[in-house]
Formats: structure tokens, sequence, C-alpha cells
């Protein structure tokens, strides 16, 4: 009981462990690459919690600005990443990734 | 706020993230999914600011929820037939996802869970992180600062080449 009522590491780091599965699972079942992208996000999200629980219990700065840059580098890969989808969807009419074997028309 | 308060909010927002996440994976409409994902980023906000980093949390609302979200949302829009009304994905290795799911999830947790405790170092976070951010920005990561930001230039221009429009109209 003692465990549940005070908040720990333990608790951050069993969210980002849900998180990270659910972020694979999205990544290894949706055939849509957006929903794919989606999942991408999810397990980012899971690492930057466990950056900042370790922060917080660590007492150092370390963690938080590794989750900073972590942010800067999800905005840099979803802005790439939805370029690539456009044009995928411009050549081959459909984002089903299940499908697409060849890197050109 | 008592203890007590506290940690019935936290769990509060604990399920929430959870809870829309999981939804996020579930369902198959894009659609529901983008707009559970905004739930999902919330409550990572919101756990952001019981682990006391103020500044990460106003930093993800602002880039994810401003900047991500409305982006995959704008990829729904465009990647779909607006006049389509069910916007489903189709979904297969659903089996082997499941076991992923549940490998990698145990295995994290067990990992965690059975590991004899991690060492404290007896102090811990406190208050607003706003001035230490800055202070550790222009001093110890300064280069990594400097990288990021040339990096994240040079993908939005990327970006921004990739996706351009010809005047032949195709590609």
């Amino acid at each position: 009981m003692q465990q549940l009522t005070t908040i720990g590491l333990n608790h951050y780091l069993t969210i980002s462990a849900l998180l990270l599965g659910f972020g694979l699972f999205a990544v290894m079942t949706r055939k849509n690459a957006i929903v794919v992208l989606m999942g991408v996000e999810l397990i980012l999200n899971a690492a930057n919690i466990n950056f900042l629980a370790f922060s917080k219990y660590n007492g150092g700065m370390q963690g938080v600005m590794f989750a900073l840059f972590v942010i800067v580098i999800a905005a840099a890969e979803a802005a790439i990443a939805l370029a690539i989808v456009i044009n995928i969807f411009k050549i081959f009419k459909s984002v089903d990734v299940s499908k697409r074997d060849s890197l050109k028309e | 706020m008592s203890i007590q308060t506290t940690t019935v909010i936290f769990y509060l927002f604990a399920a929430l993230t959870v809870c829309s996440a999981a939804f996020v994976v579930l369902t198959r409409n894009v659609i529901y999914s983008a707009f559970s994902l905004l739930f999902t980023f919330f409550g990572v906000a919101a756990l952001y600011v019981f682990l006391s980093a103020d500044f990460l949390a106003v930093t993800q609302v602002v880039v994810y929820v401003g900047g991500i979200l409305v982006l995959l949302l704008f990829g729904v829009m465009f990647t779909n037939s607006i006049m389509n009304p069910s916007q489903k994905t189709e979904v297969s290795n659903t089996l082997a996802a499941s076991l992923l799911f549940l490998g990698v999830t145990g295995g994290v947790l067990y990992s965690f869970f059975a590991s004899p405790g991690w060492m404290s170092t007896g102090k811990t976070l406190q208050g607003s992180i706003v001035g230490p951010v800055g202070f550790e920005t222009m001093s110890r990561y300064v280069l990594p600062f400097e990288m990021v930001s040339i990096l994240l230039l040079a993908a939005l221009i990327g970006a921004a080449f990739l996706a351009r429009f010809d005047n032949k109209g195709n590609s």
C-alpha cells in the first residue's frame, strides 16, 4: 500500500513502458503511414518520460536537457516524415506502407 | 495540497495518458487516433509537471499539440479523400504485435521491478527549472544546442523542398 500511495520512480517507469509497448504495437500493425508516425511519437514520449523521471530523482539537469533535444528532433522527424508521406501519396495514390516496396515509380 | 490529493491527481492523469494511448492504437479510424493522441500529449505534459519539469510541460504543449499534432492532422486530410467518410486503416500482424507488446512491456517492467532498487542520490529536482534550463543551455550544452538548431533548420528546408508542388502538377 505504501508503494501505491507514494509516487515514486517506478510509477513513471511503468507508464513509459506501457507507452513504449503501445507505440511498438501501432508501428507494427497499422498499414496507414500516418498512424505509424503516431506510434513513433508515442515511443518518443515514453523515452522523454524516462529521461525526466530519472532526472527528477537524480537531482541533475542532464535528463531535462536531453528531453528538450528529443522534442526538437521529434519536430524535425515529423516534418520530414510528413513530406515523404505526402510525396508517396502523390505518386502512388495510397499511403498503405505494406504495399510499397519500390523507391521510384 | 495534501499528499493524498496529489496522488489521486497523479493517478487520474496516468490513467488518461495510458487509456488514450491505448485508444490511439486500438481504433481503426485515423481521425479518432489523431484526436486521442491529443489527450495523450496533454496527459504526458501533466506528468511532466509532476516531475517538476514545468518548462518541458509548456514546450510539450506548444510543440507536440500545436505543431506535430496539427501536422499529423494535415497529413490525414491530405492523404484521405474528404468525400470518403470512413477513413479506416487496415491492420496486419495483430498476433505478432500483441506478442511483441506483451514481451517488451513485460520484459521492461520485470527488469524495473526485479532490480533491487535504484540508488538514490538523496536530492530531487524542486521548484521551477526555467532558470537552470537557461543556464545549462548556454554553458554545458551549448554545442548540442547549436547542432540541434542547425539540424532543425536543415530538416525544415528539406521538408519544404520535398513537399513542394511543381508547375507541371505532378510531384
